[in-house]
């Protein structure tokens, strides 16, 4: 059979109309598509694909499945190393991951992982509509309680694992809503909560506790956790500290940390309001700092909000953007102005306290700094002022200091991340870390390749250290 | 879920509430706040912890927007959805010396647990409280028990001195003083640290934000003091009010301004159908 070099594409809703609303933008394969996806699958049998991804996932073993139409070993396969299927289809950066090293990828597209992984996920979501009844095979209870903190993806794939080797665990959430990143983050376009909600639910299911409205460092120390008998405690607080430039005018009426402006749209619904109470400034004129995903979500989360401008301004170039390839597609083909090789240096405000122009200055690239990117140079005297009623700082998070200050003997680096070993071992027994709140801005996929790490490292303490 | 196991009017608008929440009361010291939620479509507000009791921690708030209206309805026995905290740093209690508390209005509720705490501290207590009138004085009891000497004002005069409590501090301040903490209505807490700063008299003032999240990931109640910014849900709620930026705190509390009024006017619509 002759190869099909390029990728089956993926329907999508065309952009004049998601723009205007917050429905998933792609809309999933179709069962012939993805049979014919899965077919560009050569099934070699060196499968680095399988080194690529932070989990190990056996790709070509569930792609196999797919191209024969047995779509429930597809989906055993891929619970076997991967709970969120539905979640990492959508959300991962397949093309620096798995498919940048698909062999197919050597003479044309790479094979579509993502979508494949998608594909499945949806397929089981709606055979089981909407409600996952997977049985897994547990041990016997070991009769020992671990404390997870945070309920993003870090936690949600470690309480899994824990609850698989006998052990009850119990999800401490500050939000009143779980899912951390996941819900209050990603918009509803681009990872529908009800996915999100599935996931937790499956996880209530299979016995994981989650106490909401609990925010460890304050409601209880890690310290409290022990004496109120859990046996070991799980970090996964995630990089939620937003990060803004400390330039003039920054806290003029109007400008939003990327976190707060998502999360007033995604997990308070502010995008409902009035039926929802919590407000937010509806900008005409956006400007979002930024060209990582964060700032493509905050983007088009304004565009969707009614912006008839959205300029997002980023220092480097196209080429530097952290962002996914799709979500920067996505973006320019929903009309986001990108302004790159553009940087802000203050916001000017009106007599009221609102932000009315931004300053700028045009940039241009010079070495290569410590991440390997070229560096922004201002250039001189090229400051310009575009008019804006509205800024989002998307220019990334920091880990959340919270448990940090509040845990004596915590060893913690230099950006406040948690020092922890390849392992998720911190410098105090019995307290494990994984995902952002280790690495800082990473994603969800490392987060939950973590947390099944740390998982497998809090078993042998419990069996060995006890 | 969190009950609400007593309810007191304690003058026009003003609702004092004990709510069950156990893992916070046992917790909780003064300064602290929590953040809730009234119903299902309901916003997050901060409000600070007056008091605590076993499982209970006690609340005081004026209705002034949809949520404190919808919060106002609730009976005796009813629940919240959710409650959060204790959030925000303690206020720092140490044995000051002679140490006044100026509470002005809503304000007054949280300054109670802190003058208590001064004043078990060792230090001696002068609270000066400030009321609209008359039909507004709630806890006088409460804050005379908690200090040594208490000045009560009215702006119209209906009760006690006749005034701001800046007018009072002003006289007071003739005394030497140690330190002031100040709660209320942010142009009084800016009034407050203008004063004390013509004499060099530490100030410790509650900063009242906008929030959403109060864990420090969302940067709403940022606030400039000496120059750099701050998180009021982090780094506060105490800050010192020498180097608070409150001209920039009042502009930004009033973002929603519009969004308030439109909120309200919806839930009155609602309520009269």
């Amino acid at each position: 059979m002759k190869l099909i070099k390029e990728q089956i594409p993926m329907k999508e809703q065309p952009p004049e109309v998601r723009k205007k609303n917050f429905e998933e933008v792609p809309l999933g394969y179709t069962k012939e598509e993805a049979i014919l996806e899965a077919s560009r699958c050569i099934q070699c049998p060196v499968h680095p694909c399988v080194s690529g991804c932070p989990v190990h996932v056996d790709i070509p073993a569930f792609i196999k499945a797919i191209k024969e139409d047995k779509l429930q070993s597809a989906i055993d396969i891929m619970n076997e190393t991967n709970l969120l299927p539905g979640v990492t289809g959508r959300i991962c950066p397949q093309e620096d991951q798995c498919q940048a090293l698909c062999v197919v990828g050597k003479v044309g597209d790479p094979v579509s992982i993502g979508r494949l992984e998608r594909y499945i996920a949806d397929w089981e979501f709606n055979k089981n509509q909407g409600k996952k009844r997977v049985s897994i095979s547990k041990i016997d209870p070991t009769g020992r309680s671990v404390a997870l903190i945070g309920s993003g993806p870090a936690s949600l794939s470690c309480s899994v694992d824990l609850v698989k080797m006998g052990y009850s665990a119990t999800i401490f959430e500050a939000f009143h809503k779980g899912g951390g990143v996941l819900t209050y983050g990603i918009p509803e376009f681009r990872l529908p909560k009800r996915i999100v909600n599935y996931e937790i639910c499956f996880l209530q299911e299979l016995g994981v506790s989650f106490v909401f409205d609990f925010l460890v460092g304050r409601t209880a120390t890690i310290e409290d956790l022990f004496k109120r008998g859990f046996s070991a405690v799980f970090i996964g607080s995630g990089a939620g500290a937003p990060q803004f430039m400390r330039i003039e005018g920054e806290n003029l009426d109007g400008i939003y940390s990327a976190n707060e402006y998502l999360t007033r749209v995604n997990l308070m619904k502010a995008f409902k309001f009035p039926e929802f109470d919590t407000p937010i400034k509806k900008g005409k004129r956006v400007a979002v700092i930024g060209g990582g995903n964060v700032a493509m979500d905050a983007a088009r989360t304004s565009l969707r909000m009614g912006a008839e401008h959205v300029y997002l301004i980023y220092r480097r170039s196209r080429n530097e953007m952290p962002a996914r390839v799709e979500e920067v597609v996505h973006a320019e083909e929903e009309g986001i102005e990108f302004m790159l090789l553009t940087n802000p240096v203050k916001y000017i405000g009106d007599e009221k306290g609102f932000v009315k122009q931004v300053e700028c200055l045009r940039m241009t690239l010079g070495e290569e700094d410590a991440s390997g990117r070229k560096r922004p140079v201002p250039i001189e005297g090229s400051e310009f002022r575009i008019d804006i009623d509205q800024a989002i700082v998307a220019i990334g998070t920091l880990p959340n200091p919270i448990i940090s200050i509040t845990t004596p003997g915590l060893s913690i680096g230099r950006q406040g991340e948690i020092l922890a070993d390849a392992d998720g071992n911190t410098s105090i027994k019995g307290v494990f870390a994984g995902g952002d709140i280790v690495t800082g801005s990473a994603t969800v996929i490392t987060a939950m390749g973590a947390g099944r790490t740390a998982a497998a490292s809090i078993d042998r303490y419990l069996k060995e250290g006890s | 879920m969190f009950k609400i196991v007593r309810k007191n009017i304690l003058g026009p608008e003003i609702v004092q509430m004990e709510i069950e929440a156990k893992n916070i009361a046992p917790v909780a010291k003064p300064g602290q706040f929590v953040i809730l939620i009234v119903h299902e479509k309901g916003e997050r507000i901060p409000l600070t912890i007056a008091d605590r009791d076993n499982d209970l921690i006690t609340i005081v708030f004026q209705v002034v927007g949809k949520t404190t209206t919808l919060l106002a309805k609730l009976a005796e026995g009813d629940f919240l959805c959710n409650v959060v905290g204790p959030l925000g740093n303690p206020t720092d209690i140490e044995t000051f010396g002679r140490v006044i508390c100026v509470g002005g209005g809503i304000g007054i509720a949280p300054v109670y647990p802190i003058a208590r705490a001064l004043k078990k501290k060792g230090n001696e207590v002068i609270s000066i409280i400030g009321y609209r009138s008359k039909d507004y004085v709630f806890w006088e009891e409460k804050i005379r028990s908690a200090s040594h000497r208490v000045i009560v004002t009215t702006n119209d005069g209906s009760y006690g001195f006749k005034g701001f409590v800046t007018d009072a501090l002003k006289e007071m301040l003739n005394e030497h003083i140690d330190r002031v903490f100040t709660i209320g209505p942010t142009i009084m807490m800016r009034e407050v640290s203008k004063l004390t700063k013509e004499r060099n008299i530490k100030t410790v003032a509650s900063l009242n934000s906008l929030m959403v999240c109060g864990m420090g990931m969302c940067g709403t109640c940022r606030v400039r003091v000496g120059g750099e910014t701050k998180f009021t849900c982090f780094d506060g709620p105490d800050f010192d009010g020498h180097l608070v930026d409150f001209d920039e705190l009042i502009k930004r509390l009033d973002t929603y301004k519009e969004e308030e009024r439109i909120s309200l006017e919806t839930l009155r619509k609602e309520i009269q159908i």
